[in-house]
């Protein structure tokens, strides 16, 4: 599905784009988060379903691995410098979240959040969005706020960590030291993706 | 206490690296320049709290003049060329990531766009958008009719804002369209990027006036810095040293007058005497609490953590916190409306490279009678260039738009162009930093924001979106969208004319705490519709000037 079929930023990575801060930097990405599972079973399906909603891959033969890495980010207790009133901190904000999805995925539908359809779970997460939920486990947390500055903040700063994202929409990528020559539109450099066919609906 | 968030040098982030008469060399991978140090029990001249915009300048002008300062920063002392990756993720390191609570009818968004955790403060990942203020700004109420005056001299503010510019060797156009005259800035402008043309293209068929952003990123060698390579990675810190920042400008002087910087050193509370005089500060550094002595203190935290200190510092002369004798402390908060409208655009932009606002528009800072205008202040509007996460997550926050639907969207990335404003918000008592009940891991209150807009922020905000979208419309853009948000913060411990005014006076200085200084963006009376780095550092600079010019720290009082 990219627009850019055979454009791989990481053939860049021995190349003046890359420096060595970089190339350590996403080779340890590469080789996955070191195990730190801090979520129950459960849980980790919640969260395994939730980031297959929030970026499916059905196009891609080897998905990019974005929930053992929200999981690590979980573990460390990474933060963002912000707690909005009506959530508790982010570590308690996923417990209690992936609990309350859970239990509204059941309450509505019998079954658990990663059985769900891709259909009804992408339905569910819409409700979620607009705090229209029913389980008593949301009691004390902003549907919304944790739904988009949370978790699914999270989820797509892990997804638009890889390099295999990056090749997906066409970004440059890692450019130091070399940088870019040719900064005006429809204008490359060699090391830059070759250019797409132009966006559908074009119509003014 | 913040644990490493970057893979590259964590011990950077948990063990201080400027100690031992050596602190690191900026423009090495692995090198040092020597430092001179003082102990704890040196009574120094001057305590610097804050090592930004305001405390860089600070600490490197009252060194320079022969003054002994010691300036503490609470985040890591980076070297740019061996710490820094092309990767968002990873430096994420040089924000703020400790939570603020964050309550208000519109609550902030802290981290990123608005807070720096690191020698250098937050200029290690500005955009390196330097405007001046327009001078009648200074005097917003007597010249303007809104908000309130600065209890300063614009004209002065305009000499520093032309010396700042000169020390950071700005990039910019030969004529800029808008304000007095000012003179040639230093270095010539870059080539404007594909996003900026869309800009340019957009304010020509709507019949205004445009520039190449002024920006603190050299377009040719100076010093040990090289010109500007486009890298595109300007907001999380330029890995070249191309970008001016204060980490690699104003604190290497410092260092060489004779400044000493201490990174990884949190302060949590000012000392104060019966008398209400500062005597010295507490801070935390290597796993201890530990208290420098000084005969002056110039806090220069930012909008959040300056008041935090002051508020947590209170003494026996300051029952309500240090300088808070009228309760002002934390007061008149203020962000930038940010808001951004943005579409698909049939031809390649790749706003990824170059700098991410090479073009800006100040007509509406500069225009005061048009019948569209419903609001007073201004707002500047810029091209933009967002890193992916950046542009996926302001979409998710904005839209709520996720799944498929998102990564279609996220597909058309290289064919995007955006607009964002930098709108001035109104000061208001009631947006305000407190204490919290609760406590960090060093057991400091943290700090609750409140924070709303007002009705005449709100029609700026619909004004900035609606002439955005105008103009983005004429440049050929379709598919528009909108996004909301702040950036910058200013105020929270403003200069006043009166101690009923501002926490302090014209000078820095506290009005009823003799021998403390604020010295940075919470200082300042009104946020203008500018990005606030380049006032924050002619202030600075300013008010290191009339410490010089008293030559005693301490006479008042």
């Amino acid at each position: 599905m990219t627009r850019y079929p055979g454009y791989d930023v990481l053939a860049k990575r021995d190349t003046p784009s890359w420096d060595e801060a970089t190339r350590r930097v996403v080779d340890a990405r590469l080789a996955g988060p070191a195990a730190r599972p801090v979520l129950e079973e459960r849980d980790y399906r919640t969260l395994a379903a939730l980031c297959d909603a929030v970026v499916p891959q059905p196009d891609r033969a080897e998905p990019i691995p974005v929930a053992p890495v929200v999981e690590a980010a979980i573990a460390e207790d990474r933060t963002t410098g912000t707690r909005f009133e009506g959530l508790p901190t982010m570590r308690e904000a996923w417990g209690r979240g992936l609990a309350a999805l859970e239990a509204e995925a059941r309450l509505r539908h019998g079954t658990a959040f990663a059985d769900l359809t891709p259909e009804t779970r992408e339905a569910l997460l819409h409700a979620v969005d607009a705090e229209e939920v029913e389980a008593p486990e949301w009691d004390g947390l902003a549907p919304r706020r944790l739904f988009r500055d949370v978790m699914a903040d999270e989820i797509l700063r892990v997804y638009f960590a890889h390099p295999a994202a990056w090749s997906e929409i066409g970004f440059g990528g890692p450019a130091s030291p070399r940088g870019y020559v040719r900064l005006g539109a429809g204008r490359r450099d060699a090391w830059e993706a070759p250019f797409a066919p132009p966006p559908d609906g074009g119509e003014r | 206490m913040s644990r490493p968030l970057g893979t590259l040098d964590p011990s950077a982030e948990t063990a201080p690296r400027a100690a031992g008469g050596r602190a690191p060399d900026v423009f090495s991978r692995e090198g040092w320049v020597p430092m001179r140090c003082f102990r704890d029990e040196d009574e120094v001249d001057f305590a610097v709290i804050g090592t930004g915009a305001g405390g860089g300048v600070l600490a490197a002008r009252l060194a320079e003049a022969g003054f002994s300062v010691v300036a503490l920063d609470a985040g890591p002392f980076w070297r740019p060329l061996a710490d820094f990756a092309s990767d968002e993720r990873e430096q994420d390191k040089l924000y703020w990531s400790e939570e603020r609570l964050s309550t208000g009818g519109d609550p902030l968004q802290f981290g990123s766009n608005n807070s720096g955790r690191a020698v250098g403060g937050s200029t290690v990942h500005f955009q390196m958008v330097t405007l001046r203020f327009r001078p009648e700004w200074f005097r917003a109420r007597s010249d303007l009719g809104y908000a309130r005056d600065w209890p300063v001299d614009p004209d002065a503010m305009w000499r520093y804002y032309a010396e700042v510019e000169a020390e950071l060797g700005i990039a910019g156009p030969v004529r800029y369209p808008w304000g007095p005259r000012r003179g040639r800035y230093p270095y010539r402008p870059h080539e404007v990027n594909a996003a900026g043309h869309v800009l340019a293209r957009g304010a020509e068929a709507v019949g205004i006036d445009w520039s190449p952003t002024p920006l603190a990123t050299v377009s040719a060698p100076r010093g040990k810095a090289p010109p500007c390579v486009y890298r595109g990675f300007c907001k999380i810190g330029c890995s070249t040293n191309a970008k001016q920042s204060v980490l690699n400008t104003f604190i290497p002087r410092a260092l060489a007058a004779g400044a000493e910087v201490r990174d990884l050193a949190m302060v949590g509370r000012i000392e104060t005497d019966r008398t209400g005089r500062a005597t010295g500060l507490h801070y935390h550094r290597g796993g201890r609490w530990r208290f420098q002595r000084a005969r002056a203190v110039a806090v220069a935290g930012y909008s959040i953590e300056t008041p935090r200190l002051l508020l947590n510092s209170a003494g026996p002369a300051h029952p309500d916190g240090i300088a808070n004798a009228e309760g002002l402390v934390g007061r008149h908060l203020m962000p930038h409306v940010n808001d951004a409208v943005w579409g698909v655009m049939d031809e390649e932009i790749r706003w990824y490279k170059g700098p991410p606002s090479m073009a800006v528009s100040e007509h509406w800072n500069y225009t005061d009678d048009h019948p569209s205008k419903d609001f007073p202040g201004g707002y500047a509007f810029m091209s933009q260039g967002p890193m992916p996460a950046d542009f996926a997550t302001s979409l998710v926050s904005n839209t709520g738009m996720f799944g498929q639907a998102l990564r279609n969207r996220m597909a058309l990335y290289n064919n995007m162009a955006g607009l964002k404003s930098v709108g001035e918000v109104l000061p208001d008592p009631d947006n305000r930093v407190e204490l919290a009940e609760e406590r960090d891991a060093l057991g400091l209150p943290l700090a609750r924001v409140t924070f709303s807009y007002g009705e005449e922020d709100r029609a700026l905000s619909r004004h900035a979106r609606a002439f955005q979208r105008e103009v983005l419309e004429a440049a050929g853009a379709r598919d528009l969208f909108e996004t909301t948000g702040t950036a910058h913060l200013m105020g929270g411990c403003a200069m006043g004319a009166t101690p009923s005014e501002g926490v302090v006076d014209g000078d820095g200085r506290a009005w009823s705490c003799p021998n403390l200084w604020v010295c940075d963006g919470s200082a300042m009376p009104t946020g203008g519709g500018v990005n606030p780095a380049l006032t924050i550092m002619a202030n600075a600079a300013r008010i290191a000037d009339t410490i010089i010019a008293e030559r005693a720290p301490d006479r008042r009082g």
